[in-house]
């Protein structure tokens, strides 16, 4: 069922710069945002999207497919993104239909019903890892070899569901399930550590019964691979642990004025700074290829 | 349509905490396919707990973690499954909330959420106490709201709902409650208010167990005052049957609301919204907890202590009616 493959970090690499280019003139047009972690998760995104998920955008209700959730809602300009590279939507498309109403088809926070490809409906936070687990055991019910894939960010795991999620999870021994956490480190008013600090992260999830992967820079595209690639094969007769995939990232990656700043984690952006960012990602990608 | 009541009959109590996993163990039975949740009050004893034993692949227990229980139920429905959902009712509108309105409606999936000890039928003080559950779930789009009035109505609502389209809570009280219908003869339909006994002075209004309070309550409005009330049974909060209400208003001129709710914001007040918006100018009162914490006891001390027993009704309809109107 997949196309839109990509199978060397290269081309993969080639493909987060223009994402970022694609995600900056979006964000630019419809005047609203999070592009701090929108940034951030482009590798990961890019991974699943364009070579680990079995998902194509244009069969996005195959039974056995991948699932991805977005816990993050906020950053869906990312998937939706990636959606229109892929061809499921044009960008003019989604700019015009974004947030317009009764003919809006796209929203800051991702609607299902509007967008099939959105695999659930998200926005406030704390919600997608306890729909993951729901998900996964349906899956192990039904002989269903998918994956079940949540991506939450850091500052998210502040919210106390996540922790019961956590704990059911390894209760029921959810192979199937993958957590990433987007750990780029900030929350909307300052860094993570000093609003709700949510470290070792990677010893709590251990301890609650989980195999932990930590990608120690989750923008670089080889680090993003090597850790799923070490993600065992969904067998839906045993039970055995969830696997978490700890991704520090950077937030606002590439955007020089934008990283490690909380002031970017909403809003939106101006000509002078889009074209600022644009040549950013541009001067990233040239230093990065060498 | 007619219905037979046990209105002639002594007591006969009935359980639909009991009947909803009778129900449910039936289904599974026939061969129906289908996801039971459920937080840490299920006993292995209760006829939910056969399901359990029986069919221990398709029951996940949440343990005591109602928001976790929701968000999961949401994402078992979302993998093609029809979900039932138990869930102890005070824990489950107040706690859950944010799942309810964000995962299960919001998302729009097929989870049926029974919550139970409706009320104060809980006993044990406020925390316990489901009084401001109705209020929460007349204000989230997507969701159908249904009330049976007796266990027997509560196995159809459960069967019903298996094939209902979106999500859907379902309130039912602790268990030991009077039953209503002398039998399951009778048709009944998610959102179609059923006229439990005819009347041509005034109507009242009710859903759960104060069905049967009002039936009760009506028994003596016709032996003790000769006023002949009409009795509707309400079972589906959301959709409202308007039709009804504005039937019953035009035809007898007086309503009265009964719950096992606060008074704001549950049955009394979508009524009381219907009316108003209607230019209803007759007799109108909601009977039902008031807007405080309620006193500590027995369930039908309590309810008894705020007029809600069945002379408690007569008395304050009795009043009501032999008062002039303000406006």
């Amino acid at each position: 069922m997949s196309d839109n493959k990509l199978m060397t970090v290269a081309a993969l690499e080639e493909k987060c710069t223009k994402i970022r280019c694609d995600l900056l003139n979006f964000i630019y047009n419809i005047g609203m945002g999070h592009l701090g972690g929108e940034l951030s998760m482009v590798e990961v995104a890019v991974a699943l999207y364009y070579k680990y998920l079995n998902y194509s955008v244009h069969d996005p209700k195959n039974p056995d497919r991948d699932r991805f959730i977005l816990s993050k809602g906020h950053c869906s300009e990312t998937l939706y993104t990636i959606f229109a590279d892929q061809g499921a939507y044009t960008m003019e498309y989604m700019i015009e239909h974004f947030e317009t109403l009764d003919t809006a088809k796209f929203g800051m926070h991702s609607n299902r019903k509007y967008v099939p490809q959105i695999e659930v409906s998200a926005g406030s936070l704390g919600h997608g890892l306890p729909i993951a687990v729901g998900y996964a055991l349906g899956a192990r019910k039904q002989q269903k070899t998918y994956r079940v894939y949540v991506m939450t960010g850091d500052g998210e795991l502040n919210e106390g569901t996540n922790w019961e999620a956590i704990m059911a999870a390894s209760h029921y021994g959810l192979g199937n399930l993958v957590l990433i956490v987007d750990k780029n480190g900030l929350q909307m008013t300052g860094k993570t550590e000093e609003i709700m600090n949510i470290d070792p992260l990677d010893q709590r999830l251990e301890a609650f019964g989980w195999e932990v992967i930590t990608i120690a820079d989750g923008n670089d595209m080889a680090q993003v691979c090597a850790a799923f690639d070490k993600l065992p094969p969904v067998n839906i007769s045993e039970k055995r642990k969830p696997v978490a995939i700890i991704a520090n990232t950077v937030k606002g990656k590439c955007v020089d004025f934008m990283e490690h700043n909380h002031k970017w984690h909403g809003g939106g952006i101006a000509k002078e700074q889009l074209d600022q960012a644009l040549a950013c990602v541009v001067k990233y990608s040239k230093e990065k290829k060498r | 349509m007619s219905v037979k009541t046990t209105f002639d009959f002594d007591q006969m109590l009935s359980n639909a905490r009991e009947a909803y996993g009778e129900e449910l163990f039936r289904m599974a039975e026939e061969g129906l396919d289908f996801i039971f949740t459920y937080t840490d009050n299920v006993a292995p004893s209760s006829s939910a707990g056969k399901l359990l034993k029986k069919y221990p692949e398709r029951c996940f227990n949440f343990g005591i973690a109602e928001p976790n229980q929701v968000g999961a139920s949401c994402g078992l429905a979302l993998s093609g499954e029809v979900v039932y959902s138990q869930v102890f009712g005070p824990f489950l509108s107040l706690r859950s909330a944010d799942q309810i309105h964000t995962d299960i409606a919001y998302n729009d999936v097929n989870v049926r959420l029974i919550g139970t000890h409706a009320g104060v039928t809980a006993a044990g003080g406020p925390t316990h106490n489901c009084i401001a559950d109705l209020a929460l779930y007349r204000a989230i789009p997507n969701l159908t709201v249904v009330v049976p009035a007796d266990a027997a109505q509560c196995c159809k609502v459960i069967r019903q709902s298996y094939t209902f389209q979106g999500p859907m809570v379902i309130r039912i009280d602790r268990g030991g409650s009077p039953n209503v219908y002398a039998d399951d003869d009778y048709e009944y339909q998610i959102g179609k208010a059923i006229e439990t006994l005819p009347g041509t002075d005034l109507t009242i209004i009710s859903a759960g167990s104060s069905v049967y309070w009002s039936l009760m309550g009506a028994k003596i409005l016709k032996e003790k005052h000769g006023i002949s009330a009409r009795l509707i049974d309400m079972h589906t909060i959301k959709p409202l049957d308007v039709d009804m209400i504005l039937k019953c208003a035009r035809e007898t001129g007086n309503v009265f609301t009964v719950e096992e709710h606060s008074i704001n914001g549950g049955l009394g007040s979508a009524v009381a919204e219907v009316l108003c918006e209607a230019g209803f100018s007759g007799r109108f009162k909601r009977i039902g907890l008031p807007d405080e914490f309620a006193v500590l006891g027995d369930p039908d001390e309590v309810y008894k202590y705020y007029g809600m027993d069945p002379e408690g009704i007569a008395r304050t309809i009795v009043d009501v009616m032999s008062k002039p109107k303000l406006l």
